[in-house]
């Protein structure tokens, strides 16, 4: 199967310090993985290099056999990249339908003389409305950012990645800062994008929601790759146990 | 009546620079506290091409070209620096504009330049001119408002990372908003060194920078009627009243002061909640 996303030996340095050490990833079509490493295992690092945030001192990106390295964020977002963020960013001044609406006309907003000839938004409203109704927020459509509580700005991040028709669906740490049913639930959701068939890498701190919904896992520890296969086998390797335990 | 049409031709003209500032920094959210320098550029144009006997209708669009190709080297600056930073940086080129104008004997040094010769259109011509150019590009930015650019500009103006996020090319659009925007005021700049028939450097300072981004904020940052109504008023106010133009500055930054304070969203954030409240009491 042809790989949806390849990271080949990407090395990162910010002055002395190495922060991603020869990491290589690879995620097949179709696949759910879990992205998982104690703090300061690099994994922020290595996901921004991925977005285009940080240009790594060696290796290469690819998206679909694109090298991505020199491009940047919004020219990866065009070639089949979607990222919800972890700290999120919901556009204020507009509702929870037209920030949706926006992520769903990318067609429209190629380039400014595109943009001014178009007019019409309501397809891609209605595109919008399926997707909120799909994660769960075709009630508060007409809402406002600023009044909605954190469970439903993690999924309006989604809700707009999703807009994007993305090949690859970056999640960095969705279940952050949301109680366990609220947890359980965007893990849910998760795993049924998934079955739907979008390719999914899963940064996540909550290993329990983690083992319980990605079926393969990748380690990373001190900014090298530690491992990565099926979940279970892996968490019960002694190294990475030891990488999260510490020196027993 | 003169007296009439020169007001009317002072608030269109006005209306058309106080549009395009909101152009660039009420749709697009890039602050500018150095618009006059894109305005003294088209009158600096405009003026040496009319004094060569050059029509003033193909002064306008050469003095648009002038101005909009500065405006897109400012622009790339913001594709550097944002916000406070910005602010500063345009804030520069305004100084740098006055600073070089003021050294240059063939734009006039420190006197200008006057004598410039009046169009063939005569004065009520000349104002339905200008009255149309203002309405022109009012209805333009209407137009974009309604677009897909309005909707892409709202996303940068709101948070522009976000915006790169959703696939949208930032740069692209903030250059596209310098662009129209600064050639906007070289047109306004042009049809400034018609009507007074004279240019000087400190007629496109600082100062005017400052004026203008009142009249944008105390309009509403973003609404085209609101900034329309209060360039209108600003920039006759100084004419009709003695005490404003001994006080231009000290009046106009207590109002910029007072909206700041009280309401952000100026006169038309003030209009759209008497709207609502009048709304609510008929519920």
């Amino acid at each position: 199967m042809m790989p949806v996303l390849e990271v080949n030996d990407v090395t990162v340095r910010f002055g002395g310090v190495t922060a991603v050490d020869k990491a290589s990833l690879s995620i097949n079509t179709g696949e759910l993985i879990g992205f998982v490493g104690p703090n300061g295992a690099g994994k922020t690092t290595l996901m921004r290099v991925i977005t285009g945030i940080i240009k790594p001192s060696a290796g290469s990106v690819r998206l679909d056999g694109i090298d991505m390295v020199d491009l940047a964020i919004d020219k990866r977002v065009r070639a089949g990249l979607a990222l919800a963020q972890q700290i999120v960013q919901p556009l204020r001044q507009l509702s929870l339908l037209e920030n949706v609406a926006l992520a769903c006309g990318t067609v429209k907003t190629a380039n400014p003389f595109k943009a001014i000839r178009s007019f019409n938004k309501q397809g891609e409203k209605n595109r919008a409305l399926e997707i909120l109704d799909r994660v769960g927020l075709r009630d508060a459509a007409n809402a406002m950012p600023s009044t909605l509580p954190l469970g439903y700005l993690k999924r309006l991040e989604v809700a707009r990645a999703l807009a994007l028709k993305p090949k690859l669906l970056l999640l960095d740490e969705p279940l952050a800062g949301l109680n366990q049913s609220e947890a359980n639930s965007l893990a849910d959701l998760i795993q049924n994008l998934n079955k739907d068939g979008l390719s999914i890498l899963l940064i996540e701190h909550n290993l329990r929601e983690v083992m319980r919904v990605c079926p393969r896992v990748y380690v990373q520890d001190l900014g090298k790759s530690l491992a990565i296969g099926e979940t279970n086998e892996i968490m019960n390797r002694p190294d990475v146990m030891k990488a999260y335990l510490g020196k027993g | 009546m003169n007296y009439e049409i020169t007001l009317l031709t002072t608030m269109s003209i006005s209306v058309l620079f106080a549009l395009s500032l909101n152009f660039i920094t009420g749709f697009c959210g890039q602050i500018s506290l150095g618009h006059a320098a894109f305005m003294g550029v088209g009158a600096y144009t405009a003026a040496i091409m009319m004094k060569s006997s050059v029509s003033l209708l193909i002064a306008i669009p050469v003095a648009a070209v002038f101005a909009g190709t500065l405006g897109l080297l400012v622009g790339f600056a913001s594709l550097r620096v944002r916000h406070d930073f910005l602010a500063i940086t345009t804030m520069g080129i305004v100084f740098l504009f006055v600073g070089i104008v003021r050294q240059q004997d063939f734009l006039g040094g420190e006197i200008g330049i006057s004598g410039i010769q009046r169009s063939a259109l005569g004065r009520i011509g000349f104002l339905l001119l200008c009255a149309s150019l203002a309405a022109l590009f009012a209805g333009f930015s209407l137009l974009v408002k309604r677009s897909w650019l309005g909707f892409v500009f709202e996303s940068i103006s709101d948070n522009e990372d976000v915006a790169r996020v959703l696939g949208i090319d930032v740069a692209k659009y903030k250059l596209f908003a310098f662009v129209v925007g600064t050639a906007a005021a070289g047109v306004a700049g042009a049809l400034y060194a018609q009507h007074f028939r004279f240019v000087g450097p400190d007629s496109f300072g600082f100062v005017e920078s400052v004026s203008v981004l009142a009249m944008v904020v105390v309009g509403g940052i973003g609404s085209v009627w609101g900034v329309m109504l209060a360039a209108a008023v600003l920039s006759v106010l100084p004419l009709l009243i003695q005490f404003v133009d001994d006080y231009k500055i000290l009046v106009y930054s207590a109002l910029l002061f007072f909206m700041m304070r009280f309401s952000p969203d100026g006169l038309a954030g003030i209009f759209n909640r008497s709207i609502n409240r009048l709304r609510k009491q008929k519920t």
